[in-house]
């Protein structure tokens, strides 16, 4: 059972949430850039989080479902249709052999996915330490049995979507440089708006904005930094470092965006806008806890729904 | 452990950055090793990985699963911090035993040292001189990253230490040997970059193992050989 790339789409790839271990090595844990979406897709589907999906940017192409199964989008919305058939986000829906599925337009965000029921497997088993780009031809296997097409599909609680925006608020800590601020910086980055340039891709989002500069030029040695990591480049411009980072830096990391707003920056594309809000880690932990509850109460209603 | 953090804060709300200093030394890295090795060695409920740089080491967790676990802290942050401060206290300096010297032959034939003339023009000294001083050092690689099994290594003789290119090479070539300030890499995969290029091995860095990924890991020595 598989599910067929018929038509080149502009940058499809299989991810899960990252692999974690073998950062020691250079190895960066990559994975979706826009988590919650990933998460959730997988959960409604009964899934395991972790399950591989395609994260899908705009256009899309054409993906051709071989066989039966069940299958969830969500994150950004493209648009898709399952044979003409509109089909609406953060939901299941069911595909029969030979069903295609396209993606009309870019009506919001940069990133969509798609989870099958089971999840997605590639043919070949060599795994490369890298985000790869899947082309026609290639065919991403699931393993979903015999699919119980009478089942009630399954929603999401709106609460639970991130709130998603062209011009989103993202909420920072401070990192390990920002005493390197000044406060006129510091409030340079807290008010001022920052546009997504056009060299932004899975390793990092560039910003164009007021240039700031740092008290301090020490320079230093390499190490780690973060998805999220927000790194001050020498000429005073910012570059946000996304899913495919480089596992160490050596430019000033002078803030990170929290992991509950992640997402947020993560379904935004070139010329997008975004603007800071500093918090402390009390706060990001907080609205992190918040989605995990939430994302439970998904996990249990899912569960329940099978089983009646 | 003798040597103590300078700092610890936060990178993100998922991971925690202990620092030992900013300086490419060998008790700071052998300390970062160190608390890495002992964090993996003795994981916390919540916890997913210690990556040693070279003169930090930084903790990544799962916050939900910290604070499942630490009602008496206020945030996963500060349970985590406390874990690592502990840990620096109980752990030991890491057994040098386990460390290991790698022979890297080299070639500096005309193809495989792109940059040698200039560094020589840059250094002053003779091409065959600035081989020589670099080949007269034992390099420790301080840690691993840029890429799957980009060692950074130090230190280069500082007659021979010659900034990165102004403009980086779209593609420098597998295996290449670089230089930038005092440190040394070898490219593990063809790669844009910066570096200058001294010479280029044929020893294959990235093994394809999944417990060992690459040929080096932090804290080994490398040995450059000329072919």
């Amino acid at each position: 059972m598989a599910l067929c790339i018929k038509k080149d789409g502009i940058f499809t790839s299989l991810q899960n949430l990252g692999e974690f271990g073998l950062q020691g090595y250079g190895i960066n844990p990559r994975g979706a850039m826009d988590q919650a979406a990933a998460r959730i897709v997988n959960l409604l589907l009964g899934n395991d989080e972790n399950d591989p999906l395609l994260e899908i940017h705009f256009p899309g192409g054409e993906l051709e479902f071989e066989s039966d199964c069940r299958f969830a989008i969500g994150g950004a919305d493209f648009a898709a249709r399952l044979d003409g058939d509109e089909l609406a986000s953060w939901r299941t829906h069911q595909a029969r052999a030979s069903n295609l599925l396209r993606f009309r337009e870019k009506k919001k965000g940069n990133r969509c996915y798609l989870a099958v029921g089971g999840g997605l497997r590639l043919s070949s088993t060599a795994r490369a330490y890298s985000t790869v780009r899947l082309t026609k031809g290639d065919r991403l296997h699931f393993e979903s049995g015999s699919p119980d097409l009478s089942t009630n599909s399954c929603v999401v609680s709106p609460t639970l979507i991130p709130p998603y925006s062209s011009f989103p608020t993202v909420r920072i800590v401070a990192g390990g440089e920002f005493e390197r601020l000044s406060p006129d910086n510091i409030e340079l980055l807290t008010s001022e708006t920052f546009v997504i340039a056009n060299e932004s891709n899975r390793m990092g989002f560039r910003l164009r904005g007021p240039a700031i500069s740092t008290e301090r030029t020490t320079e230093m040695v390499s190490a780690a930094v973060n998805f999220g990591t927000i790194q001050l480049l020498p000429d005073g411009q910012l570059i946000v470092l996304m899913a495919d980072h480089q596992t160490s830096g050596g430019y000033p990391r002078i803030a990170n965006i929290i992991t509950a707003d992640l997402p947020l920056i993560g379904q935004l594309g070139p010329n997008d806008k975004v603007t800071f809000k500093l918090v402390d880690v009390g706060e990001a932990e907080q609205a992190a806890m918040q989605f995990e509850r939430d994302l439970k109460k998904l996990r249990i209603g899912v569960a329940l729904g099978r089983s009646r | 452990m003798d040597v103590k953090p300078v700092r610890i804060f936060p990178l993100g709300d998922n991971a925690v950055t202990v620092e030992f200093g900013n300086e490419m030394s060998e008790p700071l890295n052998s300390a970062a090793i160190s608390l890495a090795d002992h964090i993996n060695n003795n994981p916390f409920p919540g916890f997913v990985e210690a990556v040693p740089a070279v003169a930090s080491t930084t903790i990544f967790y799962r916050p939900f699963e910290v604070r499942d676990t630490a009602d008496e802290f206020s945030t996963a942050f500060d349970r985590v911090t406390q874990f690592a401060i502990d840990a620096v206290d109980e752990a030991v300096e890491s057994n040098t035993e386990d460390l290991t010297v790698h022979e890297i032959p080299v070639s500096f034939g005309p193809q495989d040292s792109l940059d040698l003339e200039a560094i020589a023009k840059y250094s002053g000294l003779g091409t065959d001189d600035v081989i020589e001083v670099f080949l007269s050092n034992t390099y420790r690689v301080y840690m691993l990253g840029f890429l799957l099994g980009f060692a950074y290594m130090g230190t280069v003789d500082e007659r021979i230490a010659m900034p990165r290119r102004s403009s980086p090479r779209v593609a420098v070539p597998k295996g290449s040997v670089g230089i930038a300030g005092r440190q040394t890499g070898i490219y593990p995969s063809e790669s844009p970059g910066g570096w200058q290029i001294i010479g280029r091995t044929d020893v294959q860095i990235v093994t394809g193992d999944q417990q060992r990924p690459c040929l080096f890991k932090p804290g080994d020595s490398v040995k450059f050989i000329r072919t």
